[in-house]
């Protein structure tokens, strides 16, 4: 059952929320508009469509404490230190960046299961938010993904002046429940603005200009073929090596842990890495991608053949376009997938 | 600039087939008008995707501490101020210029497609750049804007339109001219501040980084082999820190780093993904290595020492820190 609120009653919606646990959602600072804590003041940006960084950093934060060692002597004492679990909810998530979850599910709860990841992951209340108004640099319809009506603990639609509320889950029927005295019923009038919005939404999303990158090709069948071809070295020349691509993705997972010597014990931590870095996997013999056309092609390698191998097929991108939108030199995984998909490459 | 794009195919074309240059360091097309990426081209045919338009801000010097190491020649399309950093490369040796050949390029000021996207063009289709306006064609209807508005930072603040080396010129009389600002209006606007105020201006603005190494990887002087903040025998190597300001220091770190050397083009700013203005720390260095040793802009010239490389006897004393602290 659809539920309604009045967009000027949105603030007492977060009051709300945000009175049991800890509310994130899209906030102004300065300009640039990020997943921030709800404060009464804070400058809550819905009107944007997408954040810089995504929503994956509440489940796999860019850096996290594991655990401390302390010596005394001949005595080494572990010190387990984790952040509290306590419930939270995101809101406003899209729908790439909800499906971005899946695919790191598929990453930290297999075994061995990453505790870290999973307590957030049962702390955290999903409220997605419908695209009304994509944008050129988004294609998450290629992947499948409905930005008209996302995946969530519950959705919401922006039409006119309401908020519409789709709860989609347990979790997302008890935030509704706490929240219900607010909500009124949808009407069937209502349902028809709905479903306006939602073939409104669809039907930009298909003709948007990368709606047709064409991914037949990627398949694990193809992987030497893939991994050969000349054109990483073509597609890579203008490659900076930074982590931008890799720390504005969604669905980028790959971590590093370090112990850093506090002068007093030692604190050992995880953070992002990124294959784009020169010392990513470098191990005792040396790094084993020593160009930055072996690191460029790994990033690619793995989110269209190497996780999709692994994981029914699953390509690991989402097509929300932010490293579209951030490289600094506007290289992208549009324009990988155009060079390398659709027609074979010869070697 | 679609008249200077043209001329240099054509130029480029010519100096491939005569053999003059091995390859061609320039822009390609990408999937969007405001997209070109560098690019290295080898046959006069891939020339038909050379693209020179506002979005080919991304500067090509750096490109060529790798391109020089190749043998044979690279011909390179340098805008003015891409010219400072190229002549900075040559002073510090890693660009080799018997392997370059320059075409100094005109430049009408590069467009920021992120301030095009605040001033409301959402869902971009394609650009047309037109004398004093950008129409952005968009999938929720036609916009227009003055193209002063969309300037990038760095193009608000040109240091004009003089190519400071070059084999030969590539320019238009016709290109697009603005009103610039004075680049050290906002470090005036800090320096003014108390110090708490100044402190939590920086604490803000860096309070969105992600250490994502954009600002340096694209700084054209910060040319390391290896980034002491990329070797893990370092003991600072620095994918994380112990807390938020040792993460800002990084950058304050870096503008110290580049200090004397940097010749403000802009590109640490261009570049960050969460927009902080890093060239404000740049441009506090320039303008006190201004006040302190005399007028010097870094790149102007390939030879020679910079104030930071030379001592006189008569250089400020480092107790200037406590006298201009503001503490």
């Amino acid at each position: 059952m659809m539920l309604k609120l009045s967009k000027d009653k949105i603030g007492e919606l977060f009051q709300k929320i945000a009175s049991d646990r800890t509310l994130y959602l899209p906030v102004d600072n300065n300009g640039q508009v990020n997943f921030g804590r709800w404060t009464p003041d804070a400058a809550v940006r819905l009107d944007q469509l997408k954040t810089v960084k995504s929503s994956k950093d509440f489940f796999f934060p860019q850096t996290e404490n594991i655990v401390a060692f302390k010596r005394q002597g001949k005595d080494i004492s572990i010190i387990e230190k984790r952040d509290a679990n306590e419930p939270f909810v995101v809101f406003g998530v899209r729908g790439c960046d909800v499906r971005s979850l899946d695919i790191l599910d598929r990453v930290f709860l297999c075994d061995p299961v990453d505790s870290f990841y999973k307590a957030r992951r049962e702390n955290g209340t999903i409220v997605s938010f419908a695209c009304s108004e994509p944008e050129e640099n988004c294609f998450c319809g290629v992947f499948g993904i409905d930005a008209a009506d996302p995946l969530g603990d519950a959705t919401i639609r922006v039409i006119g002046g309401d908020l519409y509320w789709d709860a989609k889950t347990d979790k997302g029927r008890a935030l509704e429940e706490s929240a219900g005295a607010l909500f009124t019923q949808a009407t069937a009038l209502d349902s028809d603005a709905i479903k306006e919005h939602d073939e409104r939404s669809r039907e930009i999303s298909g003709r948007l200009p990368l709606k047709d990158l064409d991914l037949d090709s990627f398949e694990e069948s193809a992987l030497l073929e893939k991994f050969n071809s000349p054109l990483w070295k073509e597609l890579s020349q203008a490659c900076v090596g930074c982590g931008t691509c890799t720390y504005v993705c969604p669905t980028c997972q790959c971590y590093d842990i370090q112990d850093f010597d506090t002068g007093h014990g030692i604190q050992r931590f995880r953070c992002w890495d990124s294959c784009m870095y020169s010392d990513f996997t470098l191990m005792a013999h040396g790094n084993n991608r020593k160009s930055q056309v072996e690191r460029f092609r790994q990033r690619f390698m793995h989110k269209l053949i190497y996780y999709p191998a692994n994981n029914d097929g699953i390509f690991s991108c989402v097509g929300c376009g932010r490293c579209v939108a951030k490289c600094p030199i506007s290289m992208n995984i549009a324009k990988v997938i155009r060079a390398l998909g659709g027609v074979s490459v010869s070697v | 600039m679609r008249r200077i794009r043209d001329m240099i195919r054509g130029r480029a074309g010519e100096l491939l087939r005569d053999g003059t240059v091995n390859r061609v360091l320039g822009w390609t097309n990408g999937e969007f008008y405001y997209d070109p990426n560098p690019a290295i081209f080898e046959t006069e045919k891939s020339l038909d995707s050379l693209v020179y338009n506002g979005f080919s801000a991304a500067m090509l010097s750096k490109y060529l501490i790798e391109a020089t190491k190749k043998e044979g020649r690279v011909l390179v399309f340098l805008k003015p101020c891409d010219t400072y950093s190229f002549n900075h490369l040559l002073k510090e040796h890693k660009v080799n210029r018997e392997k370059t050949y320059v075409i100094g390029i005109g430049c009408g000021g590069m467009l920021d497609i992120e301030k095009l996207r605040t001033l409301g063009a959402k869902g971009i289709e394609s650009i047309d750049e037109e004398g004093e306006n950008v129409v952005a064609h968009t999938l929720y209807g036609d916009k227009t804007f003055a193209r002063r508005d969309a300037l990038l930072e760095k193009c608000l603040s040109c240091k004009g339109k003089e190519h400071k080396v070059y084999d030969e010129l590539a320019v238009a009389d016709d290109l697009w001219e603005w009103e610039t600002v004075n680049r050290f209006t906002k470090v005036g606007e800090l320096e003014g501040m108390g110090p708490g105020e100044r402190f939590s201006f920086w604490r803000g603005e860096l309070s969105r980084c992600i250490r994502c190494n954009a600002c340096r990887n694209a700084c054209p002087v910060c040319s390391c082999l290896k980034c002491v903040f990329d070797n893990p025998r370092s003991g600072v190597q620095a994918k994380a820190n112990a807390d938020s300001f040792e993460e800002n220091m990084f950058h304050i770190i870096r503008a110290f780093h580049v200090a004397g050397r940097c010749s403000d083009c802009g590109e640490c700013s261009r570049v960050c993904p969460q927009n902080i203005p890093l060239h404000l720390l740049n441009r506090k260095f320039i303008k006190d290595i201004n006040a302190f040793y005399g007028e010097y802009q870094a790149g102007a010239v390939a030879e020679g020492k910079s104030p930071l490389t030379e001592y006189a006897t008569g250089d400020v004393e480092p107790s200037i820190v406590y006298e201009r602290g503001g503490a």
